[in-house]
């Protein structure tokens, strides 16, 4: 076999790897790059267990083949926290008690954090569908909808924040 | 064993919180390591050749040239898995399960596995194994698996149902209590009807997972996601040959289980893989293994009769339950037969139940296993009698339901119970009262599961900075090291982030039970009191030496010993960083059969939106009430209602296992397989009551599982009210909902 090598960014860092052309994202990230938190549920796109971003696309890795990354920027839930900080929606499955087993949970917090990237105010079942393509077996989704909905706050408040600062610092 | 029974009024500091659990950073930073989350030097990747046929002999295996392919280690048959099951049938049969022995017995059964240095080459070595298999005519209906002329699954079965004649009917189980021809005579009115349900699989996101390692000296290791460490060991040492104490086990995270991982599938291959590779193997099933060949619950055919008198009390109940348990014997009719009527107190009461073996894979436990597919007979039937005599089907329900004192129709005398409680708060419920929509139609059932104690033993050791390790042996399904760090930290009096919950490997503590029957918090909690009273022993004795008083003028309070006469106390911290100087580490012990689980009831009210045009059904409301004895996280209490309504609803709606006339799996994955996502639900009110169990200190009951026992009958009865048709059938997919539909039309067309 002839692997292919690639050149790309993972959660801001510069990464090089060498793949077999019939390796997924997901068996690169997992089993190349010690990067364990996407998971294979399925691995033919129905459960997104294995969601990362691609280019600020939400993607399931594990149909997107490794040597694809190629010069693209790749987030997973390993980059999500800025250093000790959790990021909103992390630090809300947790008090929301949105995961039981946690599984899910890696994609989940992707795929909501690709909602709330463009839309950070989602009404219940804008999230309902943003989110049906992550299978939950555990939770019945309830605890899931509240914390998104609550990160969502979070969010619009950091936003907020920012704007307030970005408008004294030009006044 | 001595329990408390001055729980009742109980007040408690930290139990009943809702603080943030210990593996949660983990969990969403995506450190947290599940089944397929570690490496081994040198590791090898296992793979398993599986049955393309329901049923076949296996004539011969050649794996000659898998075995010459580069790269390939090792290639195992049922050869290199030898019988050592001295008799144990239930052994063998977990034996046969792992890997066919002469013949296939299902579609996906495994028959031969390898081991190789990558994926891709163990792809292509089990493509280069020639099985020669001679297809033989296959049964997967259990109400056609049990007529006389059906193929017959499994030549070793013989029951009392055609005494000295090879059957499919592995067993026959009877229950129940009084006289029921003489009730049903006494009835003014009788309701019979006959349900099915199909098969549904506990559908866990993560697929079986395992690293095993075995080497020539007989020492092995065995990383995986499991409910049972200790289980696992014993049935994998059982069938490799191994010493149990030469096989060590360490659980995974788990990524949800249901009961499906009570059970070894394909660890034991991996272990003999990585046996005879002298290298360790990690195997890891594609979810289309998952389906095919691991865990599903078992499809049933339940005939039930019902007699009542005009004024609204049950007089006679009979049910006959026919369980699938694929291709070996179970015990999943007598557990459908024990649940059938518990709800309920009824003098003159039966319930039959039937193994029947079929052409399917193995059935495992799935959360209160049988129980829901009775409920959804006997629970349908109910309401259909409420309706019929013109009572409300709550108050029918009250009017028969189970008390304190009640003989239950599988045996026992039932103790504090809350069903009557369940059904009092439904009664009273907002949601009883609101407003329906078009199509839309409301429905409500009860649900019962007997929770289970078993086997446990719990450490915890004080460092001498005061903190605490708590080790358990029962996993962590979903939130168990919260709850259980909570009941050390109220036991001893400190505050609860003090206090770790390890979950132990199978070499660091003594042997528990399973996390199954709803026994993890229920019984490792129970332990974890025990272990710390142990701890409170030491603690005390620590205190009166240092203060060279009596231990029993030495209480323990709020987390410190106390003296009369002593102004200062001594707290669990300052004995602790004393304790190389008092008698060395302070660490408290318990094992324990924790006796006394205390059954738990559940009542469910739900509302359905039934699109006449299509038969598709939403669920547009949903409660659950149920009794948790004592919720210790609140939070994850109602988790496990919510879980186990949702789970109950995909198996009411859409699930089922879909069999060609090949007797193939035709929907193995998630796309053909659907459980409920996000946009399917509509948020899950929760109602926890607290019944206390008399049988635990704390007065903890079970709480997983009930759960998914009454929404197959709730959401039927909400579809009745919707719709106008009565659903025998599960799932009520829509095309069965159109059909009925059609045919209640053109049979009051005919009537008119
Ligand atoms: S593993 Fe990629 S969608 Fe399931
Ligand atoms: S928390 Fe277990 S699958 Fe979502």
């Amino acid at each position: 076999m002839k692997g292919i090598p690639v050149s790309t960014t993972v959660n801001g860092d510069d990464v090089e790897f060498v793949c077999d052309g019939r390796e997924t994202l997901l068996d690169v990230l997992r089993n190349h790059l010690g990067l364990i938190g996407a998971k294979e549920g399925c691995g033919t796109g129905d459960c997104g267990a294995c969601s990362v971003m691609l280019d600020g696309q939400l993607v399931c890795s594990c149909l997107v083949l490794g040597a694809e990354a190629e010069g693209r920027e790749i987030e997973t839930v390993e980059g999500m926290a800025d250093g000790e900080k959790l990021h909103p929606l992390q630090q809300r499955f947790l008090e929301h008690a949105a995961l039981q087993c946690g599984i899910c949970t890696p994609g989940f917090l992707i795929a909501a954090k690709a909602l709330l990237d463009h839309n950070s105010s989602p009404s219940e079942s804008e999230i309902r569908y943003a989110l049906a393509g992550n299978l939950c077996r555990c939770t019945g989704y309830d605890k899931i909808v509240r914390a998104v909905r609550a990160a969502a706050g979070d969010v619009r408040r950091q936003q907020k924040a920012r704007a307030r600062r970005k408008a004294a610092a030009q006044n | 064993m001595q329990h408390d029974s001055k729980f009742t009024n109980q007040k408690f500091k930290l139990v009943g919180t809702r603080v943030m659990r210990p593996d949660g950073v983990d969990k969403v930073t995506g450190r947290a390591r599940y089944g397929a989350d570690t490496f081994a030097p040198g590791q090898l990747v296992g793979a398993i050749l599986r049955s393309p046929h329901a049923h076949a002999k296996i004539r011969g295996i050649d794996t000659r040239r898998a075995e010459k392919l580069a790269g390939v280690k090792a290639v195992i048959t049922s050869a290199d898995l030898p019988d050592l099951t001295d008799g144990d049938a239930e052994l063998y049969n977990v034996l046969e399960n792992c890997m066919a022995r002469g013949k296939a017995l299902y579609d996906g059964h495994a028959v031969a596995a390898v081991a190789a240095s990558d994926a891709e080459t163990a792809r292509k070595a089990l493509k280069l194994i020639k099985v020669d298999y001679k297809v033989l005519p296959h049964v997967t209906d259990v109400d056609e698996a049990m007529k006389p002329a059906a193929p017959i699954v499994q030549p070793r079965v013989r029951s009392k149902y055609r005494p000295g004649k090879r059957t499919n009917v592995a067993g026959v189980t009877t229950y129940g209590h009084g006289d029921v021809d003489a009730g049903f005579a006494k009835a003014d009115v009788i309701i019979e009807k006959s349900y099915k349900t199909e098969q549904v699989h506990q559908g866990y996101i993560e697929p079986h997972a395992c690293l095993a390692s075995v080497g020539p000296d007989g020492q092995g290791e065995l990383w995986v996601t499991t409910q049972g460490q200790f289980a696992f060991r014993n049935r994998c040492a059982a069938l490799l040959g191994m010493e149990m104490s030469q096989l060590k086990v360490t659980s995974s995270e788990i990524g949800g289980g249901f009961g499906g991982k009570t059970h070894v599938w394909a660890e034991p291959v991996a272990l003999a893989l990585s046996r005879k590779a002298n290298r360790p193997v990690k195997l890891v099933m594609s979810r289309e293994d998952v389906f095919r060949a691991s865990g599903p619950a078992s499809s049933t055919s339940i005939d039930v009769k019902l007699g009542a008198t005009r004024g609204g009390r049950i007089v006679a109940a009979h049910a006959e339950l026919r369980y699938g348990g694929g291709a070996f014997p179970g015990i999943w009719g007598e557990i459908g037969a024990m649940a059938a009527w518990a709800c309920y107190d009824i003098e003159n009461v039966r319930s039959v139940g039937y193994e029947v073996v079929v052409n399917r894979p193995k059935v495992a436990a799935y959360r209160a296993p049988s129980a829901p597919m009775a409920g959804f007979a006997v629970e349908s039937t109910v309401t259909l009698m409420a309706e019929k005599l013109g009572i409300d089907p709550v108050e029918f329900r009250l009017k028969n339901a189970a008390r304190e004192g009640t003989r239950a129709s599988y045996g026992p005398t039932y103790g504090p119970i809350g069903i009557v409680p369940t059904l009092e708060a439904v009664k009273k419920h907002p949601h009883m009262r609101a407003r329906l929509g078009k199509n839309q139609g409301r429905g409500m059932a009860c649900g019962f599961w007997f929770n289970f104690g078993g086997q446990t033993c719990a450490d915890l050791a004080i460092g001498e900075d005061g903190t605490v390790a708590l080790s358990v042996g029962t996993v962590d399904v979903g939130g168990a090291r919260a709850s259980l760090s909570l009941i050390a930290a109220e036991e001893l009096g400190i505050p609860y982030e003090q206090v770790r919950c390890n979950i132990a490997d199978t070499a660091s503590l003594g042997y528990n039970d399973m996390t199954d029957g709803s026994r993890g918090t229920f019984s490792s909690g129970m332990a974890t009191i025990f272990a710390a009273r142990d701890a409170i022993e030491q603690l005390r004795q620590r205190a009166a030496k240092t203060w060279g008083i009596a231990v029993k003028n030495v209480a323990w309070k709020d987390g410190k010993a106390i003296a009369k006469g002593k102004r200062k106390s001594l707290t669990l911290k300052e004995l602790a960083e004393a304790s190389s100087n008092t008698g060395g580490p302070i660490s408290g012990h318990n094992q324990v059969v924790a006796d006394g689980a205390g059954v738990s009831f559940a009542s469910h009210i739900c509302d359905v939106e039934v699109d006449p045009e299509t038969g598709a059904t939403k669920v547009v409301r949903y409660t659950v009430v149920q009794d948790a004895g004592k919720a210790v996280h609140p939070d994850y209490v109602e988790g496990q209602f919510q879980g186990g309504a949702a789970q109950g609803i995909g198996w009411a709606l859409n699930e089922e296992y879909v069999y060609g006339e090949d007797g193939r799996l035709q929907n193995p994955g998630f796309l053909d397989y659907r459980i409920p996502v996000c946009s399917d639900l509509p948020f899950i009110d929760t109602q926890i009551l607290e019944i206390p169990n008399p049988n635990h200190p704390y007065g903890i009951r079970g709480v997983g599982e009930t759960s998914i026992v009454p929404p197959l009958a709730a959401i039927a009865n909400a579809v009745s009210d919707a719709a106008g048709v009565r659903m025998t059938h599960v799932p009520m997919s829509p095309p069965r909902i159109l059909a009925a539909i059609k045919s209640s039309r053109e049979e009051q067309e005919l009537t008119r």
